[in-house]
This record gives C-alpha cells, structure tokens and sequence, in this order.
C-alpha cells in the first residue's frame, strides 16, 4: 500500500467505521436472524426457513400488505395535485414565491406535532372536519380515526395535504421550467387548446420526473406509515390502519419476537426490490420525450 | 388565482386552527365562564367565529412546561439533531472526498456497497441495532440516539456526486504548492461545497428532529425523551387535553421553520438535485 492510498482510508475511516458498526453487520446480522428464532432472553435457536413460511401463511401479514399499499393510493392523487401546483404556479401571476411558500408549509412542519393536530382534526366530536361537515353541509361526520372504514381514507387525505405542495410540486416546477416555450409557441400556431396542449406537451416532458417521484413515493410507501399509524391510532381500530412497518415493530418490540421481525422486513426489501426493478424493466422504457 | 388562493388556505387552515385551539383552555370552570373552548361543538355554526377564542389564554404555553418536562425533551432534540448533523457533515465529507478523488484499491466495490446499502429499509437495521445497543449497555442513552445516525451512506453518496463536480485545477495548484491532502479538503473542497454541505446539514437536522422511531426503540428514561416520543407519551395519557397538546405541538414545529427559512435557497436546490429522502 503506497502512501497516498494509506491517506485515503484515513479520510473513510470515520465513515467506515461506523458504516460497518452501524449498517453492513446489522444488515448481516438482521439476514441471519430472519432464519432463527429468538426473543432476546433465551440463546437464539436456528429455524431455517419456518420465519417465513409463517409469515406468508399469517392472515395478518397480508392484510397489513393490503393496509400498505391501500395508503399508497394516496401517491398517485397527490401527484396528480402537485402537477396540478406547479402548473399554476408556472403561469405569470403575482406573488408567486408566496404561493409556493404556502404550499409548501405543511411539508416542513410535517412530524409527530402534525400528526398529534390531524389526529385532533379528525375528532369525531370536536374536530375541525366534522365541524365543518356538520356546519357547511349539515352532514353528521363519520368517526374517522375510531372507524375501521374511515380511518384508512383520513390518513391518505392527511397524507395528500402534507405532500401535495412538498418536494414533489418543486420537482414538477423545475419539470415544467425546463420545457421549451417554443414547443407551446407552435402548438398555439396550430390551435391547440389546453388539454391537448398538456397531453402532448406538458405530460410527456415531464414524464422522467412522474417516474421519478413515483418510484421514490412507491419505495417510501412500502417502508413508511409507521409515525402516523404509532402516533394516531395505534394500527386500529382492529389493525385497519397497520402498515408493515408497524406489524414490524411490534413483532420486534411489543412481541419480542425478532426472528419474525426480521423476517418481515426482508420480505419487505424483498418487495421494495421487486418493485424497482419492474419499474426499472417496464417503466424506464416508455418515459420519453 | 382563486384556485390558488383556496388551496393556499386549505393548506394553512388546519396549522391556524392549531393556534386556535393552543390558545383555547381546557379548564372547565373558565369554559363557563368564557363559553367556548377546544371542546365546544358550534351551535350557532359559525366557523370563523370559533376558529378563535374570545379570551386567548396564553398561560397554555407555560403549562405545556409545567404538565410534562418540555424543555428536557426540547433540549434533547436540539442535542440529537445538532450533534448528529455536524457528526454526519463531517463523516460524510470526508468519505466523499476520498470516493471523488483519491485513488485506492478497492474504492469502487466498496462505494457500490454504500450504495447497495441506501435501498434496504431501516427496520432491517433497527433490529440489530437494538440488540448491540443493549449488550453495550447503551440502551437509555444519548449515545443510542446520536451514534448511529453519525454515519451516512446517503450523505456520503450526495456529497461525493457534487465533489465529483468541483474543478480539479484548484487542487492541482495547490498540489504543486506543497499542500497535504488534509489541507485541500479543508481550505479548497470544502469551502467550494457550501451549497451542498447546507442541504446535507438541514435535511439531517430536520430528520432528526422528527424522528420518533429511534428513541421510541432506545429509550424508556423520562429524562432521554425527545419532542416527538415525549409529545406521544403526553397524549396517550391526557387525550383530552387537546389545548396543551396543540400548544406543544406549535412549540415543537418552530425550529423546523426557522431552519427551513433560513436556508431555504439551499432546500429547494437540495430538492431539485433529486434523491430526497423523507
């Protein structure tokens, strides 16, 4: 080893260090575990593959997956919303920068305080939704967050105010910035009106970032909900609201179960993976322009 | 335009609302007196009129210290978060530097590694984490909460793409001048980075100011509690007490804003170079 190379681990080390502490022996670790049963009091007992033979064969484990990708029915809406945003805000209006600010408030307060209001929101009794319910259309509200039926639509529509103007909305707007005016220019030679203007211009430049968001909002769905569903409702009422980030936590911390514990959250790499490279297969093909 | 302005006000009614109701009281003598409260269903249907209390009680601000230890949890957050954003900015820089610059065997199988390890979700993680912290006997301490973040793939990934961007001529001057390979990161790389070593830092600040996960699974202590766990704990034992937990809540969201403001140049730009994580 020459000496400049020898310099260069110096740098890494720090970051090596606890990269192998703190990342790459946990990951081992946690594989290892997914095959052995463990409840951290007794020495861990080799299992083989029966973590995951349980785990496909646990009701439970797909009606969570179903809970999981139910929340992530929310990605496409707030996409949908946050085009929407950028596409406004791209006209020529005043106070531009204060919209965009406004909107993008609830993506940076967003945390347990968020979640503790919208849990208060969605009060049955006092809060501001049936509130407005009851005294804008004279509808009683349903109990929301207490109902295995509503509690799943309250969190996507908290989810939707909290994304909709957030990163997504800013990486449309750099989307649509970037788009030749000249492009518009001879469309509007031709008549073309708004919705063929957006399906044949807008939509197509900024399908690389549809794909992006998408893949990213998809990945994150599949790991996340764990704060809102900890914070608002516990998983319930009768695990309606329980994504596979929470079952995870609670087979490890709740349950002490950590083989199973592990097992999950490999069989949800296992589908984050999947998912990407599909998308990568199928999607990366059609983005065009 | 009016499009615009109605979404702008569905995206700030519910945070005004959250100062309503911090200014409201939860005590049921004075609701009679003052005859509204966080608790009070509008009879006569008018929004607006309730959306604010008649009387603003601002004694909830000092009860919110008062009821739970609010500023012990505040000052563990700022802790965590500050000690793991600069711990983080500087492990990471100096990794990326090396990745962008220097030459060593095995530099490329091992960034592939970092990367690898950015697509594995974090519960895979926590597990073994969990279990190292407590046969260290680290469980219910600081260390728990601020080593393990200290050390980032992601930062390291996004630091070293925008160090891979800085001209090389700089350092090959100050190369023939006789400076040490520590002396370029420090008085050439990093200066020219400041952009990117502010996003890293406020992205990190802001993650870990929220996060509920890690001290949820390291700590039982009172004491070690930060913002997001204590809040929890709050509210599952005084549901009612929606006045106070507003008052906290409100509390809790003005560091975020303050970091987001003033450095919101380097947010959007953060963003827009793609691969934001939360």
């Amino acid at each position: 080893m020459n000496r400049r190379s020898w310099i260069a681990w110096l740098f890494l080390l720090p970051n090596l260090l606890g990269f192998l502490v703190f990342t790459s022996l946990p990951v081992l670790a946690s594989f290892g575990l997914a095959f052995c049963s463990w409840d951290l009091f007794s020495p861990p007992k080799f299992v083989g593959l029966k973590n995951f033979i349980q785990l496909l064969g646990n009701p439970r484990f797909w009606e969570y997956l179903y809970n999981t990708l139910y929340l992530m029915m929310g990605i496409p809406f707030g996409m949908m919303g946050s085009l929407f945003l950028a596409i406004l805000l791209d006209q020529k209006l005043p106070a531009r920068a204060l919209f965009r600010l406004t909107f993008f408030i609830p993506c940076i307060v967003s945390g347990v305080g968020t979640l503790i209001l919208w849990k208060w929101i969605f009060n049955s009794d006092y809060g501001l939704v049936n509130n407005l319910l009851w005294s804008g259309l004279g509808i009683e509200g349903p109990k929301w967050l207490e109902s295995t039926a509503w509690a799943k639509p309250a969190i996507v529509i908290m989810g939707f105010w909290g994304a909709v103007g957030g990163p997504n909305m800013i990486l449309y707007l750099a989307a649509l910035q970037s788009v030749s005016p000249e492009l518009y220019e001879a469309a509007d030679m031709d008549g073309a009106n708004f919705w063929q203007r957006f399906w044949h211009i807008t939509w197509p430049m900024v399908s690389p970032t549809t794909f992006f968001i998408l893949t990213m909002g998809i990945i994150g769905g599949f790991e996340g909900g764990f704060d809102a569903a900890y914070v608002m409702t516990k998983g319930g009422p009768a695990g309606s609201t329980t994504p596979l980030s929470y079952f995870i936590y609670q087979n490890a911390f709740q349950f002490f179960y950590m083989g199973k514990a592990a097992a999950a959250s490999w069989a949800l790499f296992a589908m984050v993976l999947a998912f990407t490279l599909l998308n990568w297969r199928c999607g990366g093909r059609r983005v065009h322009y | 335009m009016v499009v615009l302005c109605v979404m702008g006000i569905t995206m700030v009614y519910p945070l005004l609302w959250m100062v309503g109701t911090a200014l409201k009281t939860s005590d049921p003598v004075a609701i009679r007196v003052e005859g509204d409260s966080a608790s009070v269903f509008p009879a006569d249907k008018n929004i607006l009129r309730t959306l604010l209390p008649r009387k603003p009680h601002w004694e909830n601000f000092r009860l919110v210290f008062e009821r739970m230890p609010f500023g012990r949890y505040y000052l563990n957050s700022t802790l965590v978060a500050l000690l793991v954003t600069f711990g983080q900015v500087f492990t990471s820089s100096l990794a990326a530097y090396a990745f962008a610059r220097l030459q060593f065997r095995g530099r490329d199988a091992l960034f592939f590694g970092y990367l690898a390890t950015m697509m594995i979700p974090g519960s895979v993680t926590l597990i073994p984490n969990f279990i190292l912290m407590s046969r260290l006997g680290a469980i219910d301490s600081y260390f728990a909460l601020i080593a393990p973040p200290l050390f980032s793939a992601y930062g390291t990934f996004m630091l070293r793409q925008f160090f891979m961007g800085v001209p090389k001529e700089l350092e090959e001057a100050a190369v023939i001048d006789g400076c040490n390979l520590f002396r370029i990161y420090m008085h050439i790389i990093l200066p020219l980075s400041g952009p990117a070593l502010a996003t890293l830092a406020i992205f990190t600040f802001l993650g870990n100011w929220k996060n509920l996960l890690t001290p949820l699974v390291m700590i039982n202590r009172d004491e070690l509690r930060t913002l997001p766990l204590g809040m929890t704990r709050f509210m599952d034992m005084h549901t009612a007490d929606w006045s106070l937990l507003m008052a906290a809540s409100l509390l809790s969201i003005i560091p975020m804003v303050v970091v987001f403001l003033s450095g919101q140049r380097y947010f959007i730009a953060g963003i827009r170079l793609g691969g934001v994580k939360g």
